[in-house]
C-alpha cells in the first residue's frame, strides 16, 4: 500500500521519534510511505481554543496538501495520533463550512475518510495485530480520550501491544479518565490540569510500569512531563515506538537509539 | 441624538449586592477552581461520590439493549419540542386552564419571583414548603421570598442540608454533595432546632432526624412550590420524579401548589414519556426505577392542592434557542450524568463554576443564558473549564453534543473580543500561530527556533522552567529537550524527495 505520512506538528518539532517509528513499522510490513513536504498542522489547537478564523487557513493548507490522496496519489493517510486524526474528521469540515467554503468543507471530508489513527490503519486497513515487534519491558497504556471517544479506537492499540513479543503489560487503573491535557487548557487552567495529572500519575505508578504508552505525543508530554518533574522512575513511548522496537536492536526502540545518537553528536 | 457619558444606566438595584447570582460567580474559574481545589475533604467527598454514582449508573445503562435507540428517540424528541416550542407552550397552556389550573408567563427571574410572591401572599401565608427544583434555584427564589418575610422550606435531604448550613448547591442533583455524613450531623445539630441530642452520623439516623424534622412542615404547610421534570402539552400534565417522597408529600397535602417551570421541559404527548422515564433515573440516580414520580392535570375537586399555579420561566431559554447550535443545550434532562462523569467537576467540584448549573452542561447552559458581557466575566470562562475529553457526550441521555457546543461557544468568546483595540495575548499568539502554521516554509523556519530550547535544557535534557505564560506549564511539569533533528529535516536527509 501507498501510505501518505501526516507526522503531525508537534510530533515533527518535538517528537520525531513518533513519525519514524510509523515509518519504520509501516516499511516492515513491506508498506511504501511518502512524506508530503508542504504538511504542517491539522488547527486543532486553534479550532479548541476557539480561534475558527485562525484555523481556517491551516485547515485549507492541510487540505490542499493531502488532497492527492483523492486522485490515487496514495491509498491512505495515517497519523500517529487519535487527537490529530479526530480533529481532520470530525472539526475541518465544519470550520470550512461555517465561513462558507462548501468545496473546501467537501474536500475536507473526502480526506478525512482517508485519513486514518495508526492503530485504525494497522488493524482496520491492514489487517494485522503482529507487527514482529520485540520489547521485553514492563509497560502500561493510556487510551486517550479522542482516540477512546472521538474514533472509538477501542482496544486496537491493546490487541498490538498484546502481540508484541516480550512485553509485559498492566492495565491501567481509572485508564479512560482524562489526564488533564486538553491543549491550551493545561495553560489556562493549570491547577485543575495539574490536580487531574497528579491522578493520572499516581495510577501509572501503581501499576509498577517502567514505560507508560500511549497513541498521542501531546497527552504523553504531558503525563510525562509530570513523571520526569517528579524523578518517578517511568518514561514516555508512542505505540509506535514500541511496535518499532526490534530484536535486532536488542528489543530498543530502534529509531531511540539512533535518535539518541543523533541527540548526542549535536551535543 | 445623545452622547453616553460612559456612565452604566441602572435601572433599579442590583440584587447581588444582597444575594449571590445564581448564575454567575464572582471570580472566573479558574480563580474559583484554584480556592476548591484546595479543599482535600471537598476532593475526598467528591472523588469516592462521582465513582460510586458513575459504577451504577454503567450498570444498569448497560443492561438496556436498546439504550443507544433510546438516547436517539430522546434527542429527537427535544429537537422537535424546540423547533415547535411556542405552539406546544400554548397548548400546555389551554390544557392546564381547562382542567383548572392558572398559567403564568415570566419574562426573567425578577417577574418569575414576583409572580409566586403575589400568589403566595394572596394565600395569607408566610410559610411555603418547596420540591426539590432547578428552576426556582436559578431565580433565586428562596432569597426573593426571605426578602419580604416569607420563610421557604427544603424538603429533599440534601436541599434541606445546603439550607440549613447556609450553603450553596453544587451538584443538580445531589446539592449536598461536597457533605460527607460527619459534617451533616454538625449541620443538623447546629441548625436544625428539634434534631436529637444523640444523633450520629450513620445515613439512617441522618435520614430519620430530617423525616421527623419535615414531617410537622409537611402536616402543617397550605402552600407548597415545586417545578417540573416535564410537561405533557397535549394533556397538560405536570410530572416530578423523585427519590424520597417528600415531593410526594409537598404536591398533595397542601391546598396551594406554585409549580415553576422552564419552557423546555415540554414534551409533545403522553407517550413520550416512555422513553424519558426509561433514560432519567437510569441517567441520573443509577436507579432502573425511580421511587416515586407524581403527575398531576390541573386541579382535581376534593383531592389534592385545590388551587394550581403554573408559572413559566424564560430567563433567557429564548436567547439560548435563537442559536441553532446552542439550543442543544436546552435539550438538557438535568440528570447530571454529564457531571458524574467529568474528571474537571469531578476534582472542582460544583461552586467553582459560579452557576447553579455546574459541570460539563453548566458550562455550556449558564453562558447562553445569561449572555455573556466580554472575557472579564466570570461566565465567559466557563467555556474553556473542560478539557474536551468527550466523557459527557458519551453518557449525555439526550445526546447533546457538550464538547462541540463548549467549542462553538470558545469561538463566540474569541469574536465577542475582536473588536477591542488591544489585542490580549492569546489573540496575538494564535494569530501568529495561523500565519506560521498555514506555510510548511514559515514552520520549518519557526522549528529552528527550537534550539534555544536545547540551549536551555542543556546537559539535563529537560526543561524546568519557563517565562510566562509556559510557566504556566513548568510549575508542574518538564518540557523535555527539543530533538537534535525536526522529523521534516530528517526525512529530507534520509529519503529526500520521496513524497
Amino acid at each position: 500500500m501507498r501510505i501518505a505520512l501526516f507526522a503531525t506538528c508537534i510530533a515533527d518539532a518535538m517528537f520525531p521519534q513518533a513519525p519514524r517509528a510509523t515509518v519504520r513499522v509501516l516499511e516492515r510490513l513491506g508498506h511504501q510511505v511518502f512524506f508530503p513536504p508542504d504538511q504542517v498542522c491539522c488547527a486543532q489547537m486553534h479550532v479548541n481554543t476557539g480561534y475558527l478564523a485562525e484555523a481556517l487557513p491551516v485547515v485549507k493548507e492541510h487540505v490542499r496538501t493531502f488532497s492527492p490522496v483523492l486522485t490515487g496519489a496514495w491509498d491512505a493517510i495515517v497519523a500517529p495520533s487519535g487527537s490529530c486524526t479526530g480533529s481532520i474528521r470530525h472539526q475541518q469540515g465544519m470550520v470550512a463550512r461555517r465561513y462558507g467554503e462548501n468545496a473546501l468543507a467537501d474536500d475536507a471530508e473526502a480526506v478525512a475518510a482517508r485519513t486514518y489513527e495508526l492503530s485504525e490503519l494497522l488493524v482496520d486497513v491492514l489487517g494485522v495485530t503482529d507487527v514482529g515487534a520485540y520489547f521485553p519491558h514492563h509497560v502500561t497504556y493510556h487510551p486517550t480520550c479522542h482516540s477512546l471517544r472521538m474514533l472509538h479506537v477501542g482496544d486496537k492499540p491493546v490487541r498490538l501491544l498484546r502481540a508484541v513479543e516480550g512485553i509485559r503489560l498492566t492495565e491501567l487503573p481509572n485508564a479512560e479518565s482524562c489526564c488533564g491535557f486538553g491543549g491550551t487548557f493545561a495553560l489556562k487552567n493549570a491547577d485543575t490540569s495539574t490536580a487531574m495529572l497528579s491522578d493520572k500519575m499516581a495510577a501509572v505508578k501503581a501499576t509498577g510500569a517502567e514505560v507508560l504508552t500511549a497513541g498521542d505525543y501531546s497527552c504523553l508530554m504531558h503525563i510525562g512531563g509530570g513523571l520526569s518533574r517528579t524523578r518517578a522512575g517511568v518514561r514516555t513511548m508512542h505505540l509506535a515506538e514500541i511496535l518499532a522496537a526490534e530484536q535486532s536492536t536488542g528489543g530498543a526502540a530502534a529509531d531511540a537509539v539512533a535518535a539518541a545518537e543523533a541527540s548526542e553528536a549535536v551535543r | 441624538m445623545t452622547t453616553f457619558l460612559g456612565v452604566p444606566l441602572r435601572r433599579k438595584p442590583d440584587p447581588e449586592l444582597r444575594h449571590p447570582n445564581p448564575l454567575r460567580g464572582s471570580e472566573s474559574f479558574p480563580q474559583a477552581a484554584r480556592h476548591e481545589l484546595g479543599n482535600t475533604q471537598l476532593r475526598a467527598n467528591l472523588a469516592h461520590a462521582t465513582s460510586v454514582i458513575r459504577a451504577k449508573r454503567a450498570a444498569v445503562v448497560n443492561e438496556v439493549p436498546d439504550w443507544e435507540a433510546l438516547r436517539d428517540a430522546g434527542s429527537a424528541i427535544k429537537a422537535d419540542v424546540m423547533v415547535r416550542l411556542p405552539e406546544l407552550l400554548e397548548q400546555l397552556e389551554e390544557k392546564v386552564t381547562a382542567r383548572g389550573g392558572v398559567v403564568h408567563w415570566a419574562r426573567d427571574a425578577d417577574e418569575a419571583n414576583r409572580i409566586v410572591i403575589e400568589l403566595i401572599r394572596a394565600t395569607g401565608q408566610t410559610e411555603v414548603i418547596k420540591v426539590k427544583s432547578m428552576a426556582t434555584q436559578e431565580i433565586g427564589l428562596n432569597e426573593a421570598l426571605e426578602d419580604v418575610g416569607i420563610a421557604a422550606f427544603e424538603t429533599d435531604l440534601a436541599e434541606l442540608i445546603v439550607q440549613l448550613g447556609h450553603d450553596r448547591p453544587s451538584h443538580i442533583l445531589v446539592p449536598a454533595i461536597h457533605r460527607n455524613r460527619a459534617e451533616i450531623r454538625e449541620i443538623f445539630l447546629r441548625e436544625m432546632g428539634d434534631a436529637p441530642p444523640g444523633l450520629t452520623d450513620e445515613p439512617r439516623a441522618l435520614a430519620m432526624a430530617a423525616r421527623a424534622h419535615l414531617r410537622r412542615k409537611f402536616l402543617q404547610s397550605k402552600v407548597a412550590i415545586s417545578g417540573a421534570n416535564f410537561a405533557i402539552a397535549d394533556t397538560g400534565t405536570l410530572a416530578v420524579v423523585e427519590s424520597e417522597g417528600n415531593g410526594r408529600m409537598c404536591l398533595t397535602l397542601p391546598e396551594t401548589l406554585i409549580t415553576v417551570m422552564g419552557i423546555e421541559k415540554l414534551l409533545p404527548t403522553w407517550q413520550d414519556l416512555e422513553v424519558f422515564m426509561q433514560l432519567l433515573p437510569r441517567s441520573s440516580t443509577g436507579e432502573r426505577m425511580n421511587p416515586y414520580t407524581s403527575m398531576w392535570t390541573g386541579v382535581t375537586p376534593g383531592d389534592g392542592p385545590q388551587e394550581f399555579h403554573l408559572v413559566l420561566l424564560d430567563n433567557g431559554r429564548t436567547r439560548a434557542l435563537a442559536d441553532t447550535v446552542g439550543r442543544a443545550a436546552l435539550h438538557c434532562i438535568r440528570c447530571s450524568a454529564c457531571l458524574n462523569v467529568c474528571p474537571v467537576y469531578e476534582r472542582t467540584g460544583g461552586h467553582a463554576y459560579g452557576s447553579v448549573y455546574p459541570g460539563p452542561i453548566g458550562a455550556v447552559l449558564t453562558p447562553q443564558l445569561t449572555g455573556t458581557t466580554g472575557h472579564g466575566d466570570p461566565n465567559a470562562s466557563l467555556p474553556y473549564a473542560s478539557t474536551l475529553c468527550g466523557a459527557c457526550y458519551e453518557v449525555c441521555p439526550v445526546k447533546i453534543d457538550i464538547p462541540s457546543l463548549l467549542v462553538m461557544l470558545r469561538a463566540r468568546m474569541v469574536d465577542e473580543d475582536r473588536g477591542r483595540k488591544v489585542p490580549d495575548g492569546w489573540s496575538a499568539a494564535m494569530k501568529a500561530a495561523s500565519w506560521v502554521m498555514s506555510d510548511a516554509g514559515r514552520f520549518a523556519a519557526a522549528e529552528k527556533l527550537t534550539g534555544v530550547g536545547r540551549l536551555v535544557a542543556g546537559k539535563k535534557g529537560r526543561i524546568s522552567s519557563l517565562p510566562f505564560p509556559a510557566s504556566k506549564w513548568t510549575a508542574a511539569r518538564d518540557l523535555p529537550s527539543p530533538p537534535a533533528e525536526t522529523f521534516r529535516t530528517w526525512w529530507a536527509r534520509e529519503r529526500g524527495d520521496q513524497s
